[in-house]
């Protein structure tokens, strides 16, 4: 898709060919989808610790009053109640409820902010942020400059606290400044794989160092984005671009809980709306019977065989041994323990519906 | 990339090893690199008639599905099983203990539509330019 476009490199972009990755776009980067293997290092992040480069996504920082420069305005949480040093989750979303992105928001100090964008959406976020934001506050896009690498597995913690001091302090979802190979850095005990872990934000030109440093522990493999999405679906953690966009609602994408209607937010009145009218989808979660696996816009069946909606995520689970799968249906027309069937024109495989995530032994909040 | 002097070879990258009149097939080293880790075979069933060129048999990896073609045309008369419970034989040992079917061949001119080792070898070339 974004081949004919020339696709930036991040600064591991050498590094990743050394380690003969098989390189793939995304999102308008060449990024590394696999070193050795999508299953050895699913298996590694599980079991050890691995490290991914995620320098492609976006930084932005805003200085100003969370209610007064707009941008509690912009997001569907409070970030006013925040403690300094906590982050969060939250949604960014279009006057049609619809999501422009989800990101992470860091609280660096009373009134200076952190957002952690997708790296397909950092334009669009940046003018949607900016042009929203009052005269009251300050917005840089930092994207350029800086990198991140993620650290996860039940391993990270041992393997960062050996030459990074204080780490091991750090709890689900806050960050901390630590000195990092000479330089003063944001870590934070955030991820996107369901394991303990943490995301370090590093000057841009520098990652090969940091990059290096963390290899030269020998528990530590590099993982692409093939494992991390593996990862990442056995979570059930969304997607942008499969499991929301612009066009679906979070309530439609089971995000309910990141949607806070005590406070004003762009898009706020489209989902009281949709609300009360009924939404027409739902996000549902299911395992299929064998190890075939649904795929991303495979449609999926009632159990009498009537289309009622599409895969936005689907993958072989190694930790279930089974395909699993999310997606969007009519609202109503299948339930929790009930059978549908995903596929094609060809092939329909029976799957049941569950809850999630679907993997539940993760090391997240060891 | 690994090719096998004596197999025959389409270009979806399934090869064909001729004993005869019957034939045993499976995917290149080129193929089930380009797969990565398989999780999922789903082999024809016995006595299917299959045409040249047309599909035999598919193969899930954990991020796609790819169908497989049948080299030549005849009839399945054994599938090799041990993809069921172990579809990861196909990346280790795809020319070997990972082939996917044999069949009983109905045309042996058929052969002529196929690649040799070295003219596979030569199509490769050309894929990685």
């Amino acid at each position: 898709m974004f081949v004919s476009a020339a696709a930036k490199q991040t600064p591991l972009y050498p590094e990743h060919l050394k380690l003969h990755a098989r390189m793939v776009p995304f999102g308008g980067w060449d990024m590394p989808v696999q070193y050795e293997g999508i299953l050895s290092e699913y298996e590694h992040t599980r079991r050890a610790v691995a490290i991914f480069d995620t320098c492609h996504m976006g930084e932005f920082i805003v200085e100003g009053d969370g209610a007064q420069s707009g941008l509690e305005h912009l997001v569907t949480s409070f970030l006013t109640d925040m403690p300094l040093k906590a982050c969060r989750y939250t949604l960014m979303l279009n006057v049609n409820g619809g999501v422009i992105d989800d990101l992470i928001v860091y609280r660096i100090e009373k009134e200076k902010w952190m957002i952690v964008v997708n790296a397909a959406n950092i334009d669009k976020d940046a003018g949607h942020i900016a042009g929203h934001l009052t005269e009251n506050s300050s917005f840089l896009n930092i994207s350029q400059e800086t990198g991140k690498l993620d650290v996860q597995g039940p391993l990270s913690r041992d393997v960062l606290s050996r030459w990074i001091s204080g780490i091991e302090k750090l709890n689900y979802y806050e960050f901390g400044y630590f000195k990092v190979l000479g330089e003063n850095v944001v870590i934070s005990r955030t991820g996107y794989t369901g394991e303990l872990g943490f995301e370090i934000y590093f000057p841009w030109e520098k990652m090969p160092t940091l990059w290096q440093k963390l290899l030269d522990d020998k528990r530590v493999k590099p993982a692409g984005l093939g494992a991390r999405d593996v990862l990442r679906a056995e979570m059930c953690y969304s997607l942008y671009g499969q499991d929301i966009d612009d066009n679906i609602l979070p309530l439609e994408a089971g995000l309910d809980k990141f949607i806070n209607f005590d406070k004003d937010f762009i898009g706020r009145d489209a989902l009281l709306k949709q609300k009360e009218a009924g939404l027409r989808r739902k996000m549902i979660y299911f395992i299929g019977e064998n190890r075939r696996s649904p795929r991303h816009n495979h449609r999926i069946y009632s159990l009498h065989s009537k289309e009622i909606g599409v895969v936005t995520t689907g993958t072989f689970s190694p930790g279930l041994n089974r395909g699993i799968g999310m997606g969007l249906i009519s609202t109503g027309s299948a339930a929790k323990g009930e059978k549908i069937f995903f596929g094609d024109d060809k092939n329909k495989i029976s799957a049941e519906v569950t809850g999630r995530p679907f993997y539940k032994s993760g090391s997240l909040k060891n | 990339m690994e090719v096998v002097k004596d197999y025959l070879y389409t270009k979806e990258h399934e090869w064909i090893d001729i004993e005869g009149t019957t034939a045993t097939i499976g995917i290149t080293e080129y193929a089930q690199s380009a797969l990565g880790d398989v999780t999922f075979v789903e082999l024809p069933k016995i006595d299917t008639e299959v045409e040249q060129f047309e599909q035999l048999a598919s193969v899930e990896s954990v991020k796609a599905a790819s169908d497989i073609f049948s080299p030549m045309s005849g009839k399945v008369i054994e599938v090799n099983k041990a993809l069921e419970s172990d579809p990861p034989l196909l990346n280790k040992s795809c020319y070997e203990e990972g082939w996917i079917a044999k069949i009983a061949i109905s045309d042996i001119e058929e052969k002529s539509n196929l690649m040799t080792a070295a003219e596979y070898r030569k199509f490769l070339e050309g894929l990685e330019e």
